[in-house]
C-alpha cells in the first residue's frame, strides 16, 4: 500500500475535504469574479448627484426600466426615457417598440415633441407592435443588433409576458451587443426583474418664477428605486433641450430628503396598493 | 383550354338525372350549363327553364354562382402555375397557358396536355383542351374538338371545318353569318376581308385572321414574369416542417447563384407550396435593400412562415415547391470593411426586414416632417423598408434655442374633448377643466397658439384653433386648444357668440 506524503491515517480524510472545499470555493470566486467583472461602459446623465449615485451615469449594454405609475404620468415617463435614450445613444439609431393600446391610451411618441426636446427624430424606426408578445419578440431581435445605440420597449399596463425568464433573455441580448435597453412601464407596478436600474418618474412643478416665464423647461421627479451596483435616490431633475442633459433646476424650492447612504444595496420595499378597477 | 362549372360537376357524383345550371337573362331564367345527359336529351345552353322542364320533369336545377365559379378557375389557374409562369385567364370557364420553352421539361406537348387535363378529369372538371400557334386558334380548337394539337402553319386547316359558332364572336354576328349561308369558318375566310370588315366590322376580322393563324394577340398573365425562378419537384410529396425550410433554404442558394451571375439583387420574394390536391400557397417577402446572400433569403422566410395568422397546410404534402424573385435590383458592391458606417446601416436595414416580414411592413415606420402647421399632419409614418434613406436626410424644423419645448411630446391621433366650465376672459384660457373624469386646476398658461386650417385644401373650411400649454397643479402639462374664434366663428343663427368646444391634443413632458 503506497501512502501519498499528505494522507495521513489521522489527519487524511479531513485534509481531502478542506482541499475539495477550497477547490470549490475557489471556482465559486472565480464564477463571482467573473460575474463582478462586467464593468460596462457608462455615459454621464448630467445631474451630479445622480451620476455619483450611479458610479459615473447609465450603464451601456443593459436594461433599465422607468415605470409611470398612472396613466397621466405616462407623459413625464416618456420623456425622462427619451432623455435617457438620448444620452445613450449618442447619434447612433433607436428603435422604439410599442405597443398599439399605449397609442391610444397616452397618445403617439411625437416626432416634433422629441425634436423640441433637442433629440434627432431621423434616426429613430418606430415599431408598431399588435400585443406584448410581439413587443418583446421584436424587441429581443432588435437588443441582438450591434447596429443600434438603443431600444426602447413601451409597455402599457401589468404585462404578465414580461416576467423574469423574458428579462433575462433581454438583458443577456443587451450584454452581448452593447446595445442599451430601455423599458417604459405605464400603469403598472413594478415586478421582479433583472434590469441594472429601475426609476418612477412622476411631473414635477415647474420652478416658481415670474409671471413672464411660467412655462419651463421640463421638469421630472425621478425616483432610483433600484440599482444593481449602488445606492438608490430620489432627485429633481430638469432636461436641457439645448445641451441634451438632465441638470439639477437652478432654485427648487422644495429639496427632496436623500436616500440614506449607510443602505447600499438595499431596495427600498415597495408599498404594493391594492387596484381597483 | 375550357373548363365545365363546378355545380355541374357536383351534380355528376351524386345521381345520374341530368342537370343543369341556369342563370336569369332577361328576366327569364335560361340554361347556362348542362352536362352529358342534359344534351343527350336535347336540351341546350340559351334554352329558357320552363322549356327545358318540359321536355324533363326529373330534371336537376342549380342557380349559377358566377363568383364561385371564377374563383375555382382562379385555382385552377394556380395550379397551371406549375407548367408555365404564364397563365392568363379568359372568363368565364377558359385559360391560356403560354406553353412556350416549356414542353421539353413534360416531355413534349402531347405528353404535357395529357397530364394537364388527366388531372384535372380527375378533379371532376370537364376538361377541352388544345395546342396551337395562336391563342384565339387554340380556342377556336377547344370549343369544337378536344385534344387536338395543331402543328405549326396548320392554323388555317385546322379551323376551316369548324362551324362560325365557335370563334366565340358576338352572337348577333354569329347569327349574321349563318343567315347569310357562311356555316363554317372557312366559308368565312374564303369571302373578301373588306367584305366581312364591312358588314361585321374590324373586330371580327382580326378574331378571324387571328383564328387562322395570321396574326397574334399576346394574352395579359395573371401575374407579372418573374426575374428569376427557381424550383424543386419531390416524386414524393413531402409534408414536415423539416424539409420543407431544407427546400427553401437550398432553392434560396440556387437563386442567389441565379442572381450572382448578373449582379443582381432581390427586393420582392415569392415561395409557392403546391400541394398534391391542387392547393397553391404563395407566400411573398418584400425587403428593403437588394438581398444577396442566401442566409438572409432563408431566414427571412423562417421569420414570415412563423408569424402567418394561418400556417402554411400541407394537407397531404407538396409535390412543388417553387422560389421566385418578381423584383430585383442591380447591387452596388461597395467596399465595407473601412467604413463601419455603411456595415451599420447595412445591419439595419437587414434588421427592419426581419421585423417587416413578422409583423408586415406597414408596422415599422420611419418618420418624415412635412411642411404644414397643422399638427397631426405634420409628421408622416412612412414604411422604413423603402423610407430609410429619405428619412436619414430629411430636414426637421429647427427648434428655437433657450425656449422651452413649444410641440407636446405624446399627441393624441384625435384630440379628446375636455369640459370647460368657464374661461376668464371669453376667448381666454380655462380655469380649470375635466380629462378622462379627472378635474385639472390650471396653475400655469402660456398662449394662445393660434393654428388656422388650410384653406386651399379640401377639408380647409375646419375652424380655427387656439392652443394653450396649461400646467396644472400637480405639475402635469396639456396642450389644450380651443376650436373656433370666439364670437367670429362660434355664432348662432342670431349672430350671437356660441359656446366652444375644448381638446386635450397632447401631452408635454
Amino acid at each position: 500500500m503506497i501512502l501519498s506524503p499528505n494522507r495521513s491515517h489521522f489527519g487524511g480524510p479531513c485534509a481531502a475535504r478542506t482541499s475539495t472545499l477550497a477547490t470549490l470555493r475557489g471556482s465559486i470566486e472565480h464564477i463571482e469574479a467573473h460575474g463582478d467583472a462586467y464593468l460596462p461602459d457608462r455615459v454621464a446623465l448630467g445631474h451630479a448627484d445622480a451620476d455619483a449615485t450611479l458610479q459615473g451615469g447609465l450603464a451601456l449594454g443593459a436594461m433599465h426600466e422607468v415605470f409611470a405609475e398612472a396613466g397621466r404620468q405616462s407623459a413625464a415617463a416618456t420623456g425622462f426615457v427619451a432623455g435617457l435614450a438620448g444620452r445613450a445613444a449618442a447619434r447612433r439609431p433607436m428603435v422604439w417598440v410599442r405597443q398599439d393600446f399605449a397609442e391610444i391610451e397616452s397618445g403617439a411618441l411625437s416626432m416634433s415633441g422629441l425634436a423640441e426636446l433637442g433629440l434627432d427624430p431621423r434616426v429613430l424606426v418606430t415599431v408598431r407592435a399588435a400585443d406584448v408578445d410581439t413587443a418583446l419578440k421584436t424587441a429581443a431581435d432588435a437588443l441582438a443588433c450591434d447596429a443600434l445605440g438603443v431600444v426602447v420597449l413601451e409597455v402599457w399596463g401589468e404585462a404578465r409576458q414580461l416576467d423574469l425568464v423574458t428579462s433575462r433573455k433581454l438583458t443577456l441580448a443587451a450584454q452581448a451587443s452593447g446595445v442599451t435597453g430601455l423599458v417604459l412601464r405605464v400603469a403598472a407596478e413594478p415586478s421582479p426583474s433583472t434590469a441594472e436600474t429601475r426609476w418612477i418618474v412622476r411631473a414635477a412643478h415647474s420652478p416658481p418664477s415670474t409671471p413672464l416665464s411660467a412655462w419651463g423647461a421640463p421638469v421630472f421627479d425621478a425616483q432610483l428605486v433600484r440599482n444593481r451596483h449602488g445606492p438608490v435616490g430620489r432627485w429633481i431633475m430638469e432636461w436641457k433641450c439645448d445641451e441634451r442633459l438632465f441638470e439639477k433646476p437652478a432654485a427648487y424650492p422644495q429639496p427632496v430628503a436623500a436616500a440614506p447612504a449607510h443602505r447600499p444595496y438595499q431596495t427600498p420595499a415597495l408599498v404594493r396598493k391594492r387596484r381597483v378597477g | 383550354m375550357g373548363t365545365g362549372s363546378r355545380e355541374e360537376n357536383a351534380s355528376k357524383q351524386n345521381s345520374n338525372n341530368p342537370s343543369i345550371v341556369v342563370a336569369k337573362q332577361n328576366n327569364a331564367l335560361q340554361i347556362s350549363a348542362l352536362d352529358d345527359a342534359a344534351a343527350h336529351l336535347g336540351l341546350d345552353i340559351g334554352l329558357p327553364l320552363a322549356n327545358a322542364r318540359a321536355i324533363c320533369p326529373q330534371l336537376q336545377v342549380f342557380d349559377a354562382d358566377e363568383a364561385a365559379d371564377a374563383r375555382a378557375l382562379n385555382a385552377i389557374a394556380a395550379w397551371c402555375d406549375r407548367f408555365t409562369p404564364l397563365v392568363a385567364l379568359d372568363s368565364p370557364h377558359g385559360l391560356f397557358l403560354d406553353i412556350t420553352g416549356c414542353v421539353h421539361l413534360f416531355g413534349g406537348e402531347a405528353a404535357m396536355m395529357r397530364r394537364v387535363c388527366d388531372v384535372l378529369t380527375a378533379q371532376g372538371f370537364t376538361v377541352s383542351a388544345a395546342i396551337a400557334g395562336t391563342a384565339v386558334c387554340a380556342r377556336t380548337m377547344t370549343r369544337h374538338v378536344h385534344g387536338h394539337i395543331v402543328g405549326e402553319g396548320e392554323e388555317a386547316d385546322a379551323v376551316k371545318p369548324l362551324p362560325v359558332s365557335a370563334l366565340g364572336a358576338d352572337g348577333a354576328i354569329t347569327t349574321g353569318l349563318r343567315r347569310a349561308g357562311l356555316k363554317t369558318i372557312g366559308d368565312v375566310a374564303s369571302r373578301a376581308r373588306h367584305e366581312i370588315t364591312a358588314r361585321f366590322g374590324a373586330g371580327f376580322t382580326t378574331l378571324l385572321e387571328q383564328a387562322l393563324g395570321q396574326g397574334d394577340a399576346p394574352i395579359s398573365p395573371r401575374k407579372p414574369l418573374p426575374d428569376y425562378i427557381v424550383e424543386k419537384r419531390f416524386a414524393e410529396p413531402v409534408a414536415t416542417d423539416g424539409v420543407i425550410s431544407a427546400t427553401l433554404s437550398r432553392l434560396a442558394q440556387m437563386l442567389v447563384v441565379a442572381m450572382a451571375q448578373q449582379g443582381k439583387g432581390a427586393r420582392r420574394l415569392e415561395a409557392c407550396f403546391f400541394r398534391t390536391d391542387g392547393a397553391v400557397r404563395a407566400i411573398a417577402v418584400d425587403t428593403g435593400q437588394p438581398v444577396t446572400r442566401a442566409g438572409m433569403i432563408d431566414r427571412l422566410f423562417r421569420e414570415r412562415l412563423d408569424a402567418l395568422s394561418d400556417p402554411l397546410d400541407p394537407g397531404f404534402g407538396f409535390d412543388l415547391i417553387r422560389l421566385s424573385a418578381s423584383r430585383t435590383e442591380i447591387v452596388v458592391q461597395q467596399q465595407r470593411d473601412l467604413d463601419a458606417n455603411v456595415h451599420d446601416n447595412d445591419e439595419l436595414a437587414a434588421l427592419i426586414d426581419r421585423i417587416a416580414a413578422r409583423i408586415g411592413g406597414q408596422r415599422v415606420v420611419v418618420h418624415l416632417p412635412q411642411d404644414t402647421h397643422i399638427p397631426e399632419r405634420a409628421v408622416l409614418a412612412a414604411p422604413a423598408q423603402h423610407h430609410l434613406a429619405a428619412a436619414a436626410c430629411a430636414v426637421w424644423p429647427a427648434r428655437v434655442e433657450g425656449e422651452p419645448p413649444l410641440r407636446p411630446l405624446r399627441l393624441f391621433e384625435k384630440p379628446e374633448p375636455i369640459k370647460v366650465p368657464f374661461a376668464t376672459v371669453p376667448d381666454g384660457p380655462p380655469h380649470h377643466f375635466t380629462w378622462r373624469r379627472a378635474t385639472h386646476a390650471v396653475v400655469r398658461v402660456e398662449g394662445p397658439e393660434r393654428i388656422a386650417m388650410e384653406w386651399w385644401q379640401q377639408d380647409g373650411q375646419a375652424l380655427t384653433r387656439d392652443y394653450f400649454r396649461v400646467e396644472d397643479e400637480a405639475g402635469l402639462r396639456f396642450w389644450i386648444y380651443r376650436d373656433g374664434l370666439y364670437g367670429s366663428e362660434l355664432v348662432n343663427e342670431e349672430g350671437k357668440p356660441a359656446p366652444s368646444n375644448w381638446f386635450v391634443h397632447g401631452l408635454f413632458v
